[in-house]
């Protein structure tokens, strides 16, 4: 009398097939929206490679790497890539100059010794710092901080490395301070607590334990900095100069890797000229260039994050 | 004796502790005054921006066309360009930067694929943004023949935020707590029923926020829209989006010549003339307020979200 009968499942869930269907198309949809990523990946380089490679079939390479001289829009034209990568390097000095000693600073006071409060705020006006638009710091560097620096180092010219450099410096002490901020909090508390036990205070714990157990995380936070400013544009386009000058002195004005793109998108070259491909090989300079200190700093910041 | 010895030493440790102690407030000082002086830096910024901008900062600047003439030059085709172009950057990117994330943090399987289009995301994130618009030229420009145009900038600008959406959405799906999904799985919903109609509306907030930070770093973008030939100097407007006819809606502006708020102060502060450099104040100004703004908002987003949500 009471027995149950057995019900079948398959197939009597109504509309189960479609559903199943529609994740099916669904998820494919998801994958090709994921696999934008590595289509732009692909074409940077595709085009990179490409556009430059006229370049380098009227220049040879050995002259690219050697010649000091870059001067592509002149009737002599050379094709010396130095002192474009001299400018980037300087003004990437000045600005690690800046960034790394605050932002290491700020991340120390940040993490070891701020109130929980105080920290809640701080982080998120920090990244302001580091969402101004960087033609907003051009202006800054070129209208204020030049002038300023000038009462200081007279004879200093309007257009130099040095007030571009440390503006990019400013720019880049959020990104310092929150990687190696992350870094000394991924350091765990027994290890402070073991410090405090023996009766190092508050700053020899942090200079002597969690700087040293997060040392990995925090090179890896200067190396992304590098990468920042190497690839800055707006602030060395509007306050260093466009003159393309091989020096390592930081109060004379050069053009950087990206500077120069600049100059040349501003004027109108013809697409198949000479000049206009020498930005594509230009632009293959600096995608080595940040691409192998994004490796260097990915690679230590999964490191960090492995650790414990 | 011997308790005299270990009451000096404890003295010793006393005054050697109290001296170390001084290191510890030393630094904070130090941190304090590092900090401030770096969040004082932009306060100063904004307030010169402001006063030296003051003259120009009236109705007129917003309405007005570029002109040779500093004290007529305006914003309007600056403006409206830059509007035009975040919306375009928007709606390419909402959809593709959630469906990315949504693959990468809810389907995807743990496999060599998987890591290299999350190594490819991480990678993107530090590429230059003028890379971006070397891209764009040759592939945009010179490839698809899309021109200097809106539809151009938008795509370009869409490319460079991509990264920065798909890893705010990813954190903020990620904080959906597991026996949601279970619970939801549970009662024979498929993946995607279980991420349409209980991960996404939680994670709403954090997609949101990831949304405004990415479009308050792409409308600062200059390089990019330089490298893609942006014009400076653009006395007309794009053709308006709204029409009279059916179906009341136009799409023709896509494929217009454009400026930007950003394009038109690079050329107002690469001018020798300082007449000029008031304009460049001014909407300078404009443009930074706007950036703290929606930085601002995705802030107070953030805030408010954490705080409603207890799970």
């Amino acid at each position: 009398m009471n027995q149950s009968t057995p019900i079948s499942m398959a197939g009597s869930v109504p509309g189960l097939a479609y559903r199943k269907l529609r994740d099916r198309v669904i998820e494919s949809l998801l994958l090709g929206a994921a696999l934008v990523a590595v289509f732009t990946t692909l074409a940077i380089v595709f085009v990179l490679v490409r556009e430059s490679l006229p370049f380098f079939e009227h220049v040879s390479l050995r002259d690219f790497l050697t010649d000091t001289m870059w001067t592509p829009l002149f009737a002599d034209a050379r094709y010396g890539i130095l002192p474009l990568v001299a400018g980037t390097m300087v003004t990437t000095l000045v600005a690690l100059s800046v960034a790394i000693p605050c932002g290491t600073l700020i991340a120390i006071y940040l993490s070891e010794f701020a109130p929980h409060r105080l920290r809640e705020v701080i982080k998120p006006a920090l990244e302001l710092l580091g969402a101004v638009p960087t033609v907003v710091y051009g202006y800054f560097a070129l209208m204020m901080v030049t002038p300023f620096l000038q009462k200081l180092i007279p004879g200093l010219p309007g257009f130099n490395m040095l007030s571009a450099g440390l503006v990019i410096g400013i720019m880049i002490i959020p990104y310092v301070a929150s990687v190696s901020e992350d870094a000394m909090r991924a350091v765990p508390n027994y290890m402070r607590e073991g410090s405090y036990a023996m009766g190092a205070t508050r700053f020899q714990t942090a200079t002597r334990v969690v700087v040293p157990g997060a040392l990995s995380g925090i090179a890896a936070a200067y190396i992304l900095g590098i990468s920042r400013a190497v690839g800055e544009t707006m602030v060395v386009a509007v306050a260093a100069g466009l003159q393309p000058n091989l020096t390592w002195n930081p109060t004379e004005p050069a053009a950087t890797i990206t500077a120069f793109i600049v100059q040349v998108s501003l004027g109108d070259l013809p697409h198949d000229s000479i000049g206009y491909q020498s930005i594509f090989a230009a632009g293959l300079v600096l995608m080595l260039m940040t691409l192998v200190f994004n490796i260097a700093g990915f690679t230590l910041t999964r490191r960090f994050r492995q650790a414990y | 004796m011997g308790a005299v010895t270990a009451q000096a030493s404890i003295e010793q440790i006393r005054a050697d502790v109290s001296r170390r102690k001084i290191f510890d407030k030393l630094f904070v000082v130090v941190g304090m005054l590092v900090m401030f002086s770096a969040l004082l830096v932009l306060a100063v910024l904004f307030i010169d921006l402001v006063q030296k901008g003051a003259p120009r900062l009236n109705l007129e600047f917003l309405t007005q066309f570029p002109s040779r003439k500093p004290e007529r030059a305006g914003i309007l085709s600056a403006w409206v360009g830059t509007s035009l172009i975040m919306l375009t950057t928007a709606a390419i990117t909402m959809p593709i930067g959630v469906a990315a994330a949504i693959y990468l943090e809810e389907y995807a399987p743990k496999n060599w694929f998987t890591a290299i289009i999350e190594i490819n995301v991480t990678n993107l994130a530090g590429v230059p943004s003028i890379i971006y618009g070397l891209l764009a030229l040759g592939l945009f420009v010179y490839q698809f023949n899309l021109g200097q145009t809106i539809l151009t900038a938008g795509l370009t600008l869409s490319l460079l935020i991509l990264p920065i959406v798909i890893v705010a959405t990813r954190e903020s799906l990620r904080a959906v707590p597991r026996p949601i999904r279970e619970a939801a799985y549970a009662l024979g919903a498929t993946r995607w029923e279980v991420t349409a109609h209980h991960v996404l509306p939680y994670s709403m907030g954090g997609i949101l926020t990831g949304m405004i930070i990415g479009l308050s770093r792409a409308i600062g973008e200059t390089a990019p829209l330089i490298t893609i030939g942006a014009l400076s100097f653009i006395a007309f407007l794009p053709q308006s989006p709204i029409t009279a006819e059916f179906p009341f809606l136009s799409f023709a502006w896509l494929k217009d010549a454009f400026t930007a708020m950003p394009i038109q102060m690079f050329n107002w502060v690469s001018r020798p003339d300082p007449e000029f450099q008031v304009n460049a104040a001014a909407a300078g100004a404009i443009l930074l307020g706007m950036t703290l703004l929606m930085n601002g908002i995705a802030i107070w987003l953030r805030y408010r979200y954490r705080k409603r949500i207890n799970w």
